[in-house]
Parts: C-alpha cells; structure tokens; sequence
C-alpha cells in the first residue's frame, strides 16, 4: 500500500465523499465547541457548554472509527467531569455568602 | 503589568508558536494516508496471538500493558490526593447534610428525577458490568465499564438522599475496593513473572474461539480489575466532593 | 482535507490557552485545560486514520481488513482517563484554595504568594 493509494475493501459501505464531508462537518462543529466553550465566562454555563462539548468530540471520534475512545469520552466527559465541576462550584457557591 | 498588555504579547507569543506547530502538523504525512508499519502489524497479528477480537483493549492491556498499569496508578494516586487535599481545615466541622445556600431557592427533589433515576439504577449497573467484562470482544473496556458502574452510585444520591449515597458506599470499604483493584493488576503481571515468562505476558489459557467471553487470557482479567479500580475511584472522588458540598462548614454557623 | 484535521488541532490548542491566559476564575480556568487536552485526542485519532478503513475490531469481520491504527487509540483511550484525574485533583485545590483565601480571581490569589 504506497502512500497515494486508496484501501478499499467490501467492509466499506459507506461512500468515501460521504465519509470525508461527515468529517470536515464534526471537525467544524468541534472547532466551534471548542471556541464557545472558552467564551463562555460564566462557570455554570460553561459547565454545560463543556457537556455538549464531550457530546460532540464523542461524535468526532465515532468518525474517525475509534469507538473505544467514543465510549470513554461520553463516560468521562459528558458526564463524570461536569458532575465534578457542577460540585465543586456549589461548594465554591456557598462559601461566598 | 497588566491585563491588557499581557494579552499582546500571547497574541504575538502565540502567532509565533502557531506558525511552528503548524509548519511541523503540515509535515506530517496527510490525513487518510497512514504510512507508518506498527498499526498493520498489529491488526494482522493480534487476533491469532491473543484470541482476542477487540484489537485496541488487546493493544491496552497485553501488548502495553505497562502504560495500562501507570495510568490505573495515575487514577489511584489522583483519589487519594483529592481525599488528602479536602481534609478538613482546622475550624471546620461536620453538620446535617442539607443544603443551606441562601441566595437560591432549593426546590425539592421531585418525584419525576426520584422515580426516573431510581429505574436507571438497575441498567446501568448491567451495562457497567458488561463493558468492564467484555473487553477482548467489543468496543468496551475496563475504564468506561468503571465509569459507567460509578454513575451507578451518583444515581443512587439523586434517587435518594447523600446518606444512602454514603450508605452504600462507606469510605472504608471504597477504598479497600479501590487498592484491591489496582493491586490485582500488578500482581497478575507477577504471577507472570512466576511462571517463566516476562512481566505481564499472558500465561492464562487462551480459549478456543476468538471472541468468546472467555477467550485472551488474562486481558478480560485485567480489564476486570480495572472496570472495579475506576469505578471505585470515581465513587471516592465524587463522595469527596459531595461531602465538602453538603456536610462541611465552617465555623459557628 | 489533507490537513484540515490538523489546522483544527492548531486551533482547539489556541483557543484553550487565550482561555487560560485571559480567564478570570479559577474554575474557568480548569474548564479551558479540558479544551486544550482535547486537541491531543483529535491530533493521535487523526495521525491513525486510513482512508476507507473500518474500527479496528474483527468480531464480525474477517481479520484482514484494513483497519485503523488501534495503537493511537489506545493512547488516547490513556489520555482522556488521565485527563478526568487531572481535573478532579486541580478542582480539589481550587476548593481549598477559595475556602482559604476566599476569592477565586488568579490576579488576586497571585498576591497570596510566599
């Protein structure tokens, strides 16, 4: 398989250009998560800015054929590190009265 | 210096550093076209030598399964510091577990998140389970297998109270989890080492067919003692947050 | 789409610093190392494609398929649990750090130092 070649076996079904613009599309999307989560400036929106944002990397590396990695990002960060960050700001919260 | 003058210069700071990475990212060879031998080998090879259908949990827990066993210590280390750090200061004390925040009015938790949350115990214990030990077949895994087990526990707090939460999963016993689990990883890679081999090779028996529950050795041990370490490492650093959130406070009030 | 991966790396990566030089609470500021950790994963899952390759598991497929790169996945797969302790264990001094000095403004909290 030199560099220029295209692989193609009879496990691809899905069309090459299909494939190719789902990914330019979750890439774009994944750039503008990316950007709206750092302009976010109030820590509990981005809280759930941060959420959508694990939703959509998960969609990137579902793509990009790695359903592991999917998995474990949904797991981790669509749920468990909002939870994290949701709790640590109600504390911060209540320290400030 | 201030703020605004500070943001100039990563500006320029950051052009800079911008340019290089992306003169090095473009030298790479392009998207699509992956040249490099190490991913092929292992395609070709690792179901025939580890029975294993699942080549990436293969690649994870056998063939670096070293790398596996510092990042489970990562994790370990990770709740024991978030438990160290969060001790209690010295004019702190513990109170009832209810939440006191004056500026919002706390609603009640409502029957609908108690019911719903309640019925989501059940699957998503099942589901925890089967990811954590159905690594050598599928896309799962130890780690997102503990994940999901941990949520488990955090649905019991949302169907319930923070004292069934504690209940359920008392500190001492989290822990022991917790050690037993990352323990066991290091000590299936000595049992190696006592049969002749090097550490961590894999010296069960193999099974028959590829893909089987039983098949790879101890890959679907060890994702196993992974599935439990994580989860209870998550169950620790969450219940360390919900205790400084709910139970702690300061002072005499 | 030779590089189009890539340029967005770039971009993740410097959107997550401007976030983290500029930001105002501590907490903000964790948030924004989440962003920059993310860019790493799309870099290795990006550097394993194969175009028109399928995910690298024969359960159901004969064994010489052309598959991705199951290697980078795996070092991703590392680096997203990592990246949950990380933020656990930040968030854990950020707490003490607000319960001591009561704010959570990087510029003031830089004056507490020594």
């Amino acid at each position: 398989m030199t560099a220029g070649a295209l692989v193609i076996s009879p496990y691809t079904v899905t069309p090459l250009w299909l494939m190719a613009a789902l990914q330019v599309s979750v890439l774009i999307l994944v750039a503008a998560g990316a950007t709206a989560v750092v302009l976010a400036r109030n820590p509990t929106r981005q809280v759930i800015m941060v959420s959508i944002y694990g939703v959509l990397l998960a969609l990137l590396f579902m793509v990009f054929q790695a359903p592991d990695v999917t998995l474990s990002e949904l797991t981790v960060g669509a749920v468990a590190l909002p939870l994290l960050l949701l709790l640590a700001l109600a504390k911060v919260r209540r320290n400030e009265e | 210096m201030t703020s605004p003058q500070r943001r100039w210069i990563f500006l320029v700071a950051a052009a800079g550093m911008l340019a290089f990475y992306l003169w090095g990212l473009i030298g790479l060879p392009g998207f699509g076209h992956y040249p490099g031998p190490y991913g092929d080998i292992i395609n070709a090879v690792a179901v025939g030598q580890t029975h294993a259908t699942g080549v990436v949990s293969a690649v994870n827990f056998e063939y670096r399964g070293f790398d596996t066993l510092g990042e489970e210590f990562i994790l370990f280390t990770a709740a024991t510091g978030v438990a160290t750090v969060l001790r209690h200061l010295r004019e702190e004390r513990d109170t009832a577990a209810e939440d006191e925040s004056s500026d919002r009015q706390v609603p009640v938790t409502s029957d609908a998140v108690r019911m719903v949350t309640l019925a989501f115990i059940g699957p998503t214990l099942v589901v925890g389970w089967y990811l954590a030990t159905h690594a050598q077949t599928s896309p799962s895994g130890g780690f997102q297998g503990g994940v999901v087990l941990a949520t488990a526990f955090v649905l019991v707090y949302l169907a319930g109270q923070f004292i069934v939460f504690k209940r359920l999963s008392p500190v001492d016993l989290t822990d022991a989890v917790d050690a037993i689990g990352a323990g066991s990883f290091a000590v299936i890679g000595l049992a190696a080492l006592g049969t002749g081999a090097a550490y961590l090779a894999n010296f069960l028996p193999l099974g028959s067919s590829p893909g089987a529950v039983n098949s790879a050795g101890t890959i679907a041990l060890i994702s196993f003692c992974v599935g439990i370490e994580v989860a209870a490492a998550f169950v620790l650093i969450a219940g360390e947050l919900l205790e400084q959130t709910l139970i702690i406070r300061e002072g005499d009030r | 789409m030779h590089v189009f991966p890539f340029v967005v790396v770039a971009w993740i990566l410097t959107v997550g610093l401007y976030g983290i030089i500029t930001s105002r609470h501590l907490i903000h500021q964790i948030v924004c190392l989440i962003v920059v950790q993310s860019s790493t994963y799309v870099l290795l899952l990006g550097v394993g494609y194969k175009t028109g390759a399928v995910a690298p598991y024969f359960y159901d497929i004969p064994p010489n398929t052309p598959a991705v790169d199951p290697v980078v996945q795996a070092l991703a797969l590392t680096d997203v649990v990592v990246e949950a302790a990380v933020t656990a264990l930040l968030l854990a001094f950020a707490v003490q750090a607000h319960k001591r000095f009561g704010t959570l403004d990087p510029e003031e909290l830089r004056q507490f130092q020594g």
